[in-house]
């Protein structure tokens, strides 16, 4: 099997790349969110270019929209989108590639960019999915400062009532928001039994950038029967480089120069000693 | 006088379709009564899909329905469906381009004495501003039909307004002349036009009768589809008439009146007058007599006709 744990960094460098490039993203959750990309896009789900269109594929919502650049890296590297003319025209005028999920573009399901619509979106594939007697499965990634929007809750709501165990929901725990900790913006110390009490499956995920520990929560996730799935994936925001990594401040900054050097400088030095 | 409420024939027409098109899906938020689908749940429990009180998730679960191939169909409150879930509308319909149909019930002024908080006096306004989004306000039963039958053979999203009351017919069983997206012509007429969409073609039609009376001859186009505004047909008519009225159950910024102010204004400039609700909320009463207060009635019309004329 190909090294997707040196991948997770290659793609983060393309990720930065795109950043740079577009003068602008959402590089703290890009980075916080790769494992979680790269273990549904290369392990665990059934979808390339050229089954994009089978309404069997299995289907992915990144709810947490503002994380489009790392999105972009993985569907490049797939093989849904050019990363040369993404790179070249993202957030540039008249492009397609803009700062969160178009679905006009191959690969990208549905729109997304305000938090909060994601989970009933993926209930509604889940639960059209398995009304047409498929038996494929619905992915959707959420950040943990969307839990505040209260459309997350009914959709959490909705996935029980409908037992849908097609679903898999993915909280990117990242700790950190625009204005800072999570805990302190609007706390969710009990996440795990929050979700449990909607009667929701709940795996957490000690390390959600191990690419192992997140495989294996997707396929303990597949094996679940009777109730949806949430896996809360503990990360780093900015994981890759200590230029930013846990820092709220790197929430949509842009690298100057000199950091974007030692970062990728960072990046690069990982991807070759998990290459080893 | 018509006993069959518009949201009752919407039932019917998607039951008639269901029993062999298995990817309709009708979605309450816990408004299958007011919505007169209770026939369409009880029938075709495996095509229903109940998300309680919920807009945001009623919505947000129609677009991932679409997304997966069904035709869903979401009924709740219009006053709701138009603000608490409109973003969904926005991101989740129109701009994701998903087939969502959401059906605005009870809408205006519809639930009476229950106060602003049940009225949409302002979902014209809201929808049509949304790009991709159309919005149809069927005038009455015959017509309602018509455009679900439509409605079920097309691929986009739209916003459908009706009453909870039943209203006076428009048209026959016999002659129900439609159209997609072009209004209706109810009457010719040389002297104002008068345009209006929903619960108000009806009035409309009775002041041009009242009109006629005293040699006044009104043109009446039933303007069911506000977006998109068939604005030949304004045109067509306002080049050879002297004046325009509108008449909306909708607040005065942003509905029919304003859209038709604006194609006139631009091509055929002359003077256009509006009846429409107050911008302010609404006396408390049932909705005729909320409608006779602020002559949003036959009497009403036809005066606001006169002053358009100037007489």
């Amino acid at each position: 099997m190909e090294n997707l744990k040196a991948k997770a960094y290659a793609l983060r460098e393309n990720t930065l790349d795109i950043i740079m490039a577009g003068g602008g993203g959402h590089i703290g959750g890009d980075m916080s969110v790769m494992e979680t990309l790269v273990a549904l896009y290369y392990k665990e789900m059934n979808i390339s270019p050229e089954n994009q269109d089978d309404p069997n594929r299995d289907y992915f919502i990144l709810s947490k929209g503002h994380s489009v650049e790392a999105y972009y890296a993985v569907l490049c590297d797939r093989g849904f989108l050019d990363y040369e003319d993404v790179k070249n025209r993202f957030s540039k005028f008249g492009s397609p590639y803009i700062g969160h999920p178009n679905n006009k573009l191959p690969g990208m399901e549905m729109n997304s960019g305000s938090l909060g619509h994601g989970l009933p979106v993926a209930v509604g594939l889940a639960l059209g999915n398995r009304m047409s007697g498929r038996n494929n499965r619905t992915y959707v990634v959420m950040g943990d400062g969307e839990l505040a929007e209260g459309s997350v809750w009914e959709g959490f709501m909705s996935g029980h009532m409908y037992k849908l165990d097609n679903l898999c929901a993915i909280i990117d725990r990242n700790h950190l928001q625009i204005s800072g900790n999570t805990e302190d913006v609007m706390a969710h110390e009990v996440l795990r039994d929050r979700v449990a009490a909607f009667g929701w499956h709940v795996i957490s995920v000690k390390d959600g950038n191990d690419l192992d520990q997140m495989i294996a929560a997707f396929e303990e996730a597949k094996r679940a029967k009777g109730q949806p799935t949430c896996i809360i994936a503990d990360t780093v925001k900015g994981k890759g480089s200590p230029v930013m990594e846990n820092k709220a401040s790197w929430h949509h900054h842009v690298p100057t120069q000199e950091e974007y050097e030692q970062i990728m400088k960072d990046l690069k030095a990982r991807e070759e000693e998990l290459s080893k | 006088m018509n006993k069959i409420a518009n949201r009752k024939v919407i039932c019917d027409v998607l039951m008639e379709h269901a029993k062999t098109d298995k990817d309709i899906v009708v979605l309450c938020s816990d408004s299958r009564g007011s919505a007169s689908l209770t026939p369409f749940f009880d029938t075709y429990p495996e095509q229903s899909v109940e998300v309680g009180i919920a807009e945001q998730d009623l919505v947000g679960i129609a677009a991932g329905l679409a997304k997966s191939g069904k035709k869903p169909y979401a009924a709740s409150p219009a006053s709701f469906l138009s603000t608490r879930s409109y973003e969904q509308a926005k991101v989740d319909c129109a701009y994701s381009d998903q087939n969502v149909k959401l059906i605005g019930i009870s809408g205006g002024i519809s639930y009476g004495a229950l106060g602003m908080s049940h009225h949409s006096a302002q979902d014209i306004a809201a929808m049509s501003a949304i790009p991709n989004m159309r919005v149809y306000l069927p005038s009455d039963r015959f017509q309602t039909r018509k455009l679900f039958e439509a409605l079920l053979q097309d691929e986009k999203c739209a916003y459908i307004r009706v009453g909870r009351n039943p209203v006076e017919d428009v048209y026959t069983e016999e002659s129900c002349p439609f159209e997609m997206n072009k209004a209706t012509l109810v009457r010719e007429g040389s002297d104002v036009t008068i345009v209006a969409c929903g619960e108000m073609v009806k009035p409309a039609k009775d002041a041009a009768e009242l009109l006629a009376k005293e040699g006044i001859s009104a043109e009446v186009l039933d303007m069911y589809c506000v977006k998109p505004l068939d604005k030949e047909a304004i045109i067509r008519s306002a080049s050879k008439t002297k004046a325009v009225v509108t008449a909306e159950e909708h607040a005065p910024f942003g509905g029919l009146g304003s859209m038709v102010a604006q194609v006139v204004a631009e091509n055929c400039p002359k003077k256009v007058l509006e009846v429409a609700l107050p911008d302010a909320p609404v006396i408390t009463g049932t909705s005729t007599e909320v409608f006779n207060y602020y002559g949003m009635n036959a009497e009403g019309i036809a005066k606001k006709a006169k002053e358009a004329l100037g007489i």
